[in-house]
């Protein structure tokens, strides 16, 4: 018995990352930021729209480049993001 | 240039040569992307498919129906270059394959000995970059897409000599080293927008950037072979050094701004988080490297 075999991360690493997982992947993302309400949560914890807009400087900051981030999401992916979940939904319910 | 009456896949062809050479400093021969032979060779072949159908068909109707035929199929060509290069930018990937063997030769030396190198600016030639094979500081893709070829190839090696090879696992080595790749410059890319940087960076300059790792992966992975593990380590210790430091030289350049660059020191929290950024990506690099090849050395 070789010796090395006892620590678990001599063992091979099971990277089976394929091109499918990276698409769940980004689905799920794309789901999860998707998911967050405007006036429900973000609001609460003072991430909503209106309370980032500060001066009209040249540095918007990393937590306004965020909350834009969100809100664009939100925005743009709202539509698409209804037709892949169909499509995913049935094809996992097709093929498991 | 009297080219206007000719058919209408060869004026497409020609067209990239006539923007090189009116957007080129001096003449001829150096300022073409690549060397293009077209007009000589579909002169030949439009000559032989002439000769071919007047013995053929004598008919005006056929040669009629044949200059219909093929007018269609130039649109259809046209057509669907006019779309491909919507979604993929082919004119913009020619630029990253103008490559020669010395650019090459010089570019894999940099990437695994980059401490004797002085001047990293990439030159211009009226606002735009030069191409690779005149200035080694510029980004190709010629040497990440041979060596993510020859990473996957040298992985079916060493696989190969600890029994544990199947063709499926070359398949898989691939796609899971690309979704790495993707994932890594999709990373890169939600940074750089958060950071707000203005840099000419493109997508493909990242894609570029990231590849160069697989030139490190592939030496190391190699001397493991060939010497063991502590030759795998050595080796990988060494790359691992030179892309860190290639990475930094070269995004400092694009990233940070013009006096930090220099290497005045420029306080401020703007330059300081760019700063950080740099080195997070310069950091992953080696992680990646290490992640990517210590499941092949044994």
């Amino acid at each position: 018995m070789r010796m090395t075999s006892a620590l678990p991360w001599t063992r091979s690493a099971n990277m089976a990352f394929t091109l499918y997982s990276l698409i769940q992947t980004a689905i799920l993302c794309t789901n999860a930021i998707a998911v967050l309400h405007e006036e429900r949560f973000l609001s609460k914890i003072g991430w909503g729209a209106d309370q980032s807009v500060g001066g009209f400087g040249d540095e918007p900051g990393i937590k306004a480049q965020l909350l834009n981030l969100i809100r664009s999401v939100r925005t743009v992916m709202r539509v698409p993001l209804i037709i892949v979940n169909s499509v995913c939904i049935v094809l996992l319910l097709l093929f498991g | 240039m009297d080219y206007s009456n000719q058919s209408g896949f060869r004026q497409r062809k020609l067209q990239p040569k006539f923007r090189m050479r009116g957007s080129a400093v001096d003449s001829s021969e150096p300022s073409q992307l690549f060397d293009d032979t077209s007009p000589g060779q579909s002169v030949v072949d439009k000559g032989q498919m002439a000769y071919a159908g007047q013995n053929l068909l004598s008919d005006p109707m056929s040669n009629l129906a044949m200059a219909y035929g093929s007018s269609l199929a130039s649109q259809g060509k046209e057509m669907m270059d006019k779309n491909l290069d919507r979604f993929i930018p082919i004119s913009k990937l020619k630029y990253y394959f103008a490559v020669d063997t010395l650019y090459v030769g010089k570019k894999l030396g940099l990437l695994v000995f980059p401490y004797m190198h002085q001047n990293w600016e990439v030159s211009y030639q009226q606002d735009t970059p030069v191409a690779p094979r005149f200035d080694v500081n510029a980004p190709d893709l010629y040497i990440p897409v041979m060596a993510f070829i020859t990473y996957i190839l040298v992985s079916g090696l060493a696989l190969g000599t600890q029994n544990r090879f199947s063709p499926e696992i070359l398949g898989m080595q691939a796609s899971s080293a690309l979704v790495w790749l993707i994932i890594e410059v999709l990373a890169v890319l939600l940074s750089l927008y958060l950071v707000t940087v203005n840099t000419d960076l493109t997508t493909i300059d990242l894609v570029a950037f990231s590849g160069y790792k697989y030139v490190g992966m592939i030496v190391g992975v190699l001397s493991g072979l060939l010497f063991g593990k502590m030759g795998y380590y050595l080796s990988l210790l060494w790359c691992c050094a030179s892309i860190f430091v290639f990475m930094i030289r070269t995004l400092r350049l694009k990233i940070l701004s013009e006096a930090a660059a220099e290497g005045v020191l420029v306080r401020g929290a703007k330059n300081q988080l760019r700063m950080y950024l740099t080195m997070a990506i310069a950091a992953a690099q080696p992680l990646f490297m290490y992640w990517l090849t210590f499941h092949l050395v044994r």
